[in-house]
């Protein structure tokens, strides 16, 4: 035991062959992955009561324009060669075209992506800059009214249905009190004003040096990114709670005290250098939760994102659309992760 | 009462008689660990309450969850005989709260049915089995996992076409793979232990050490999980319900209603706050009872 | 001899639901120049006497004392921040485990620089510069190389090497030695002993060495208190510990193999309830 150890002094570099090893199988399983989940959604495409031909000649085509269409489409192949295909099309990112209005599905992801992107970074700001602070008092004051106090904001948090917050949101800042912007990204009179270099309307407003635009989007999306602020929030608190009382349990914490540091920077310098990376880990997951709470609060706020794309789609049997907008979801779900992974590798020196 | 005190002296032995008898004194010592627990005794309370009103429902229904009176729609609260209000058709909002909670029960049930079950069952035959079919099933798992879960519910309910059964079945399909995760996790260590070597000395199967013996350890860390995981499940049906994909008209689940009342949200704010107040509580019901059961059940897992 | 530290009527005690329980009870005693041993078994109290005489017992454990002075002042008349000038600076403490009394993200060269910087107004390079000093008086070699190591990268015995390093650099006059050896490989327990005993008597430190290992501190030790149950059963002479009377030092005694009195069957610690309500036994010089 104790050679061992004394080895790994001399070299404390772990061997390259190893990392290479680490890293195609992580590259390995990562595809794998990926394929599964193209292969999921092209399951979903042809399990659906939707006939992909009928949707693209409508009802009233003849016989042999059907059966053109049909070979065209390739639906007389066998599973695996069309799966093939939509895993071709789909590298190049093409998801078909829209059967509702005839455009390319990519071009409609690219166009509505920003907001969603903008609504969620936006919240995810909310919910780290409040949450981390407040996950790190609960457990340095553990069982102070602090902690109580966080503990109820997170409990309401996980057992709020997200839309119908946003309904009472809506009720209550916008009919009642009038301090927001109402649904949408800009009042009608601010549509279209800034020229959209990066889709986000902020940004392109800050750009322009349109401040008024830049208010009135400021005071529309304030509303439902403090509501999916909120419910990061409520995750982000909890996590960083747990995860300080873990470190603050620990040794070392001690090692700190009788060094004669002060109890703010022991909390931190020492406790909370210690769940950096776990933190990073948690962040991520949480904004591609919200990615995902979006969804509904999109519906709520009349925000044209990717949840709002999706659900008009399915609600229109737009088969193309619904299978675009999921696999987008689901690969940046998986980037995120793979994200988490990589910066847990480079920050904690125990992972090298 | 020297009956109950000898009764409650039989459960709190140090030295159980018989099987039974240990399986029953550990059940009630963690009963008393729970009970001591406020807050989850009141989440269990009100769940209690909840399947009372579902059972009960005809009879406490003041109206017809169904009759539609176009001549008094959208009432105020408290309007005589509806407590509540009416919505847009003038049905009796509290009459559609009591009914709906049967739907909420009905969907939350069959959910901590099929995946819990499902996710047993991938899980134990991955761990047990090993290999190859461990890898391949955590890989499908994974893949699940990987999905956002609200979306790919979505995806399944466009698959499967919209209606309560299907909500359920995506909702389910969404909801095994950390069951199987963690059924797996707890037969890779029983797996290995001595026991089970004996009972493999003894001739069983591979069935019958699934069934008999692993499966049983592994219930109560899959009750917790199903439990916090509960909330989580009436927020996705009541999610698919706003959404329109899950219960249908006029069937009077939560969801829906709010759906429906949004767009009376600045002028008869009450038709969509009513069925979210009862969403709230019911789902907070199930963390505080989830919260508790852990501490019991699972204490290592607890902070 | 002059008392470095005094401490009168000790008490260390945690309320539980249970009621409250006392896990130092009444304990006197002073520290010289000198190496003082303290030994008992698990639960004795001896870890809490030294963590309560840096204040370092967390609510809601609560300390009580007479008073514990350090040159004539009483430590518990003082405030958190003044409190803070006292760790590090003049009393010090090395624990068990080196694996996780050092911070696992940070570079031990940072650690030992911090723990100096707290306490003296110095450049970074000079820190650096008596960091590495100090590593070589631990017997480190190569101390650039360690520096810029982190801890899960050193072997137990370096990393303890480096926790005595770390908490002498300020120049305590005390160091509270708290089972410093017990996480170690036997083989190096002496080695990190040796640098511990020839740095205090260097410096003119006085050690409080907490122990459970009976013949090591009376190797080791000038003078030994004998912890049962929170209290002081007995104080002696390091080389007259064979001399001790109390019945439990001597099931101690008794209950460990010798070399030179060898035999056939090992005596079992036979326990009186009344040693645990005893009163204390004083340990002033």
């Amino acid at each position: 035991m104790a050679l061992a150890e004394d080895n790994k002094e001399r070299h404390p570099r772990v061997p390259l062959p190893q990392w290479l090893k680490t890293t195609l199988l992580t590259l390995g399983s990562i595809s794998v992955t990926l394929l599964g989940l193209l292969f999921v959604t092209f399951i979903i495409g042809r399990v659906m009561p939707i006939d992909p031909v009928l949707a693209i000649v409508g009802e009233r085509a003849s016989q042999e324009t059907y059966d053109a269409v049909y070979l065209q489409l390739g639906l007389d192949k066998p599973l695996l060669v069309q799966f093939l295909y939509y895993l071709w099309d789909v590298l190049h990112l093409d998801f078909g075209t829209s059967l509702l209005n005839a455009r390319p599905v990519s071009e409609d992801i690219a166009r509505v992506f920003p907001a969603t992107m903008e609504l969620a970074t936006l919240g995810i700001i909310f919910g780290v800059v409040l949450g981390v602070p407040l996950g790190v008092l609960a457990a340095v004051n553990k069982g102070s009214w602090i902690d109580q106090f966080a503990r109820v904001l997170a409990l309401v948090g996980y057992s709020m249905p997200i839309f119908w917050m946003g309904l009472m949101g809506l009720l209550v800042f916008y009919g009642i009190l009038g301090w927001v912007g109402g649904p949408g990204r800009v009042g009608i009179f601010y549509m279209d004003v800034v020229p959209p270099v990066t889709g986000m309307i902020l940004i392109d407003a800050a750009l322009d040096r349109n401040w008024e635009v830049f208010k009135d989007a400021f005071s529309h999306i304030i509303l439902p990114a403090s509501l999916l602020g909120y419910y990061s929030l409520a995750y982000i608190s909890r996590m960083t709670r747990s995860f300080m009382l873990e470190q603050l349990s620990a040794e070392y914490i001690t090692t700190a005290r009788v060094k004669g540091m002060s109890e703010w920077n022991v909390v931190w310098k020492h406790a909370f250098k210690n769940i950096r990376v776990q933190l990073i880990t948690v962040i991520a997951l949480s904004y591609a939760g919200l990615l995902e709470g979006s969804v509904l609060t999109e519906i709520i706020f009349s925000w044209p994102g990717i949840g709002s794309y999706i659900t008009t789609a399915l609600l229109s049997a737009d088969m193309n659309a619904v299978l675009g907008g999921t696999v987008v979801v689901g690969l940046i779900f998986i980037l995120l992760n793979i994200f988490s992974d990589l910066l847990y590798k480079v920050f904690d020196p125990r992972a090298k | 009462m020297s009956q109950t005190q000898t009764l409650r002296a039989w459960l709190l032995t140090d030295t159980p008689t018989s099987r039974r008898h240990a399986k029953l004194s550990a059940i009630y010592q963690g009963w008393l660990s729970f009970r001591s627990n406020t807050m989850a005794m009141i989440g269990l309370g009100i769940l209690v309450l909840l399947v009372l009103v579902a059972a009960a429902a005809p009879i406490l229904a003041p109206h017809d969850p169904f009759a539609q009176d176009l001549g008094n729609r959208l009432a105020p609260l408290w309007s005589d005989s509806h407590v509540f209000g009416t919505d847009s058709l003038g049905r009796d909002i509290l009459s559609r709260l009591i009914y709906g909670a049967r739907i909420t029960l009905y969907i939350v049930g069959l959910v901590a049915l099929i995946a819990p079950i499902l996710g047993l069952l991938v899980g134990t035959v991955s761990g047990y089995v090993g290999g190859w079919v461990d890898v391949v099933l955590m890989r499908i798992t994974d893949i699940f996992l990987a999905f956002p879960r609200l979306v790919l519910a979505l995806a399944f309910v466009a698959a499967l076409g919209a209606g309560i059964e299907n909500a359920v079945l995506a909702i389910s399909l969404t909801a095994w793979p950390p069951y199987a995760r963690i059924a797996r996790a707890e037969t890779l260590t029983i797996r290995s232990s001595d026991y089970i070597s004996a009972i493999q000395l003894q001739g069983a199967g591979a069935l019958r050490i699934i069934t008999k013996h692993i499966w049983p350890l592994c219930i109560s860390s899959l009750i917790v999980r199903v439990t916090l995981d509960m909330a989580g499940i009436i927020l996705a049906a009541a999610g698919l319900g706003f959404l329109g994909l899950g219960a249908q008209p006029p069937s009077p689940e939560w969801g829906a209603m709010i759906s429906e009342g949004r767009r009376f949200i600045l002028d008869h704010w009450w038709v969509a706050t009513v069925p979210g107040l009862a969403i709230f509580t019911v789902s907070l019901a199930f963390n505080l009872l989830g919260d508790g059961l852990r501490d019991v059940l699972d204490p290592k897992a607890g902070e | 001899m002059e008392k470095l530290l005094d401490v009168e009527n000790l008490w260390v005690k945690f309320p539980s639901r249970q009621g409250v329980f006392d896990a130092v009870r009444g304990v006197s005693f002073s520290l010289g120049r000198e190496r003082l041993g303290i030994v008992g078994e698990s639960g004795s109290g001896k870890s809490m006497t030294g963590r309560a005489i840096l204040r370092l017992i967390r609510s809601p454990g609560i300390v009580e004392a007479d008073h514990i002075k350090l040159d004539g002042v009483n430590l518990l008349a003082k405030t958190e921040k003044e409190m803070r000038a006292v760790r590090g600076q003049r009393i010090s403490m090395v624990m068990q485990d080196p694996k996780f009394s050092l911070n696992p993200v940070t570079t031990i060269g940072d650690q030992i620089i911090e723990a100096y910087r707290l306490h003296n107004k110095a450049s970074k390079a000079d820190a650096y510069a008596k960091s590495i000093e100090m590593l070589e008086a631990v017997s480190i070699r190569d101390p650039e190389r360690v520096m810029r190591a982190y801890p899960h990268e050193m072997s137990g015995g370096m990393g303890q090497r480096i926790m005595i390093a770390m908490m002498l650099i300020p120049n305590p006059e005390i160091l509270i030695a708290d089972e410093p050896t017990s996480a170690l490989d036997v083989s190096v327990q002496r080695q990190v002993l040796d640098i511990m005993d020839k740095l205090v008597k260097e410096r003119g430190m006085g050690l409080i060495f907490i122990s459970h290992d009976l013949n090591l501190v009376a190797d080791f030790c000038d003078r030994v208190l004998i912890m049962y149950a929170g209290r002081i059963v007995e104080v002696c002479e390091a080389d007259k510990l064979h001399e001790a009377k109390h019945p439990y030092t001597r099931g101690l005694l008794n209950s460990l193999p010798r070399l030179d009195a060898p035999r056939d069957r090992l005596e079992v610690l036979q326990r009186d309830p009344a040693w645990s309500t005893a009163p204390s036994v004083s340990g002033q010089i």
